[in-house]
């Protein structure tokens, strides 16, 4: 087995606003291994973006990191003071963010914000920094990059954006990449070419990548393994070709079945009845129990842990832990009758 | 719906244009145009949906703002039912808006934060001088059930509801005034997959209720290949292929709708397809290039796409393309 870049465990976010407080991201441990790309996934506001500025060392107050153990190469990350974490933080780790237009400084030139991390973590300097730049901006397939070293960002298309993201995220040679929904805001031809670019990079460096999406159908193209998340928890991980054909989640299967099928002329969409629940009530037991077709009292009850299925399979479900069958979770009943 | 109804237009869009003119200097001399949309013509039958698919800045968005008049064309022909839209006096344009309404994208900025969900629904009632309160009351009433919302939320702010709620108050106000023709631009993009999946029921729903045709703006396939039945592509401002959906996904003629659909990530990775990868960005459409608008992108370019642009012509039965290579 490769050996692991980034271990996380039971990392819990607090936020607190006047009286109340919630766990945006609740207890989860996961794991990246070399090489590898991870996918997580899940609808806005279940806690994948926190995760990821968790591990940054991001969250600013009133949010409040804690947990176990992040390790990263042998290192605790939530131990570490702010000087060391600087350290690591796009020098070892770095990040590529949703939106390339509003994430790159308006006021620099696109050398000197790729330069930037090199600069600092490296200490080159003159010509040597701008021979490392150009390189990397070919790296990332800009044409012309001796011309673009020296433009503002406004003079850049979303897709060549990105590119310079993804320059400055490689800038130092990272062994871990954290990707945010980077190609959210790309046109599909566009997203295309960048999720290609990220491959043969990651092809040619093998560094590790940590990809958070809403798409499924991104996961299933450029990742390894996958985490579904769902109101601050992890309930199913696994290989992605198993969770994508198999997925022993009523929630995970409930997302796939909701995606318009090519080829299949329905005239209706499957659906997840209701909506996400709010942090402040997540209750007590399962938090997708109340959507949830498969729902029993003890779903109500207790909160499920995640279970080996094998194969590096697991889920949170009671479901699952007593050996229950998953059918069509979400039949189209009539819309009328959806009331949150 | 039987197919004979299907054949009568609804809508009717010949040759539109929409250039935007650029100005420079002292004296804002016109020294070019962006054009937005480029010569674009379709038909929209009764009840049917259209589909327009494209990238940003293809001008889809542009196009659905010229039919409704929000912006005036530059040229071309937009009928609603045989009249004609683009010469009306702002008057007449008014009355006949009562019968296109537009359902918006973003669905925490196209409602009106002080405005209870009531007062919404409420304002093309009041516009048109349709009932008097009570008969408006209950006519909210009666949209919040069929869009699914409990009639109790017509005292709420847009902001105590979720992305998905709102846009149900954004389809019931569409609804309101009983149009025939709804254009929907890209309303479900901001939503996540469960809910997307709900909204686009509850738009199909309402299309057989009430009898609508779509106008419907996206830049996703997949949602485009289950709610469509016409879907049209576009590419910097012109329509690049124009046929039933079947035809499009089983036999898309055109490069660029064959490259897009080879681009949009699939779940089902049974079997990898081989993929197109466009190189280059889309051009500016201020600055379009000579000849066809997809040649400097195009796996399939040959000489005589960077001279001429190709005509917009039938090439089988009912699938319109614009390309050299037919």
């Amino acid at each position: 087995m490769k050996p692991k870049v980034l271990e996380v465990k039971n990392l819990r976010t607090t936020f607190r606003s006047n009286k109340k407080s919630f766990n945006a991201v609740d207890e989860i441990s996961f794991h990246i291994n070399e090489g590898e790309t991870l996918g997580i996934v899940g609808e806005s506001g279940c806690g994948k973006s926190v995760t990821s500025l968790s591990i940054m060392g991001l969250i600013k107050p009133p949010g409040e990191v804690n947990g176990d153990q992040v390790t990263f190469q042998d290192m605790d990350l939530l131990s570490l003071n702010k000087r060391k974490m600087r350290k690591i933080r796009g020098n070892q780790i770095s990040m590529i963010f949703q939106e390339p237009m509003t994430s790159l400084n308006p006021v620099y030139r696109i050398g000197d914000q790729i330069g930037e991390s090199i600069r600092i973590h490296e200490k080159v300097k003159g010509t040597k920094l701008k021979k490392r730049v150009v390189d990397l901006l070919k790296l990332v397939g800009i044409p012309r990059p001796e011309e673009i070293y020296a433009n503002y960002p406004h003079q850049l298309s979303g897709g060549m954006s990105q590119r310079v993201m993804i320059a400055i995220a490689m800038a130092c040679n990272p062994d871990l990449i954290i990707a945010d929904e980077p190609t959210t805001a790309l046109d599909v031809t566009i997203q295309a070419q960048i999720l290609e670019l990220m491959k043969s990079i990651q092809e040619e460096r093998g560094m590790s990548i940590m990809l958070i999406t809403h798409d499924l159908g991104v996961v299933s193209e450029v990742c390894d393994r996958m985490l579904v998340m769902y109101a601050g928890k992890i309930v199913e991980s696994g290989i992605v070709e198993d969770v994508l054909k198999n997925p022993q989640h009523p929630y995970t299967k409930g997302l796939l079945d909701s995606l318009p099928k090519k080829g299949v002329d329905k005239e209706r969409l499957n659906y997840i009845p209701g909506q996400v629940p709010s942090p402040l009530n997540w209750g007590v037991g399962c938090r997708f129990a109340d959507r949830c077709s498969h729902a029993m009292v003890k779903c109500h009850e207790q909160i499920p842990s995640l279970i080996e299925i094998g194969n590096e399979q697991q889920a949170a479900c009671w479901l699952v832990e007593e050996g229950g069958e998953l059918d069509d979770v979400s039949k189209g009943k009539d819309t009328t009758s959806i009331r949150s | 719906m039987s197919v004979k109804e299907k054949t009568q237009p609804l809508l009717e869009v010949n040759n539109l244009k929409m250039h935007f003119p650029i100005n420079k200097g002292i004296f804002s001399k016109q020294v070019g145009a962006v054009k937005a949309v480029d010569g674009v013509s379709f038909t929209v039958n009764k009840g049917e949906t259209l589909g327009i698919v494209g990238e940003s800045g293809c001008g889809k968005s542009t196009t659905a703002r010229v039919i409704i008049r929000l912006l005036e064309a530059t040229g071309g022909s937009v009928k609603l039912e045989g009249h004609e839209l683009t010469n009306l006096n702002p008057k007449k344009m008014r009355e006949l808006r009562k019968d296109i309404q537009m359902v918006f994208q973003d669905p925490f900025a196209s409602l009106n934060p002080r405005w209870t969900v009531q007062r919404t629904l409420m304002e093309p009632m009041k516009v048109y001088g349709i009932g008097n309160k009570s008969e408006r009351k209950r006519k909210v009433g009666e949209l919040l059930n069929q869009v699914g919302l409990d009639e109790s939320y017509a005292k709420r702010h847009a902001h105590e509801f979720s992305g998905g709620q709102r846009q149900r108050i954004g389809i019931a106000r569409a609804l309101v005034l009983n149009p025939k023709l709804i254009i929907a631009d890209e309303p479900v993009s901001a939503l996540d997959i469960s809910v997307q999946s709900q909204v686009i029921n509850l738009m199909q729903d309402m299309q057989q209720e009430y009898d609508l045709t779509y106008l419907f703006i996206t830049h996703d396939l997949s949602v485009v290949e289950h709610i469509a039945d016409k879907i049209a592509v576009m590419y910097l401002g012109k329509i690049v292929e124009l046929a039933d959906k079947e035809k499009i996904f089983d036999n898309p003629l055109h490069p660029y709708t064959e490259a897009l659909i080879s681009a949009a990530p699939e779940v089902n990775a049974l079997e990898k397809k081989e993929r197109i990868v466009l190189g280059g960005d889309v051009p500016s459409p201020a600055n379009p290039p000579n000849g066809c608008p997809f040649h400097t992108r195009c796996h399939k370019a040959m000489d005589i796409c960077k001279q001429e642009v190709p005509e917009f012509k039938e090439i089988s039965d009912g699938q319109l393309t614009a390309c050299h290579l037919y």
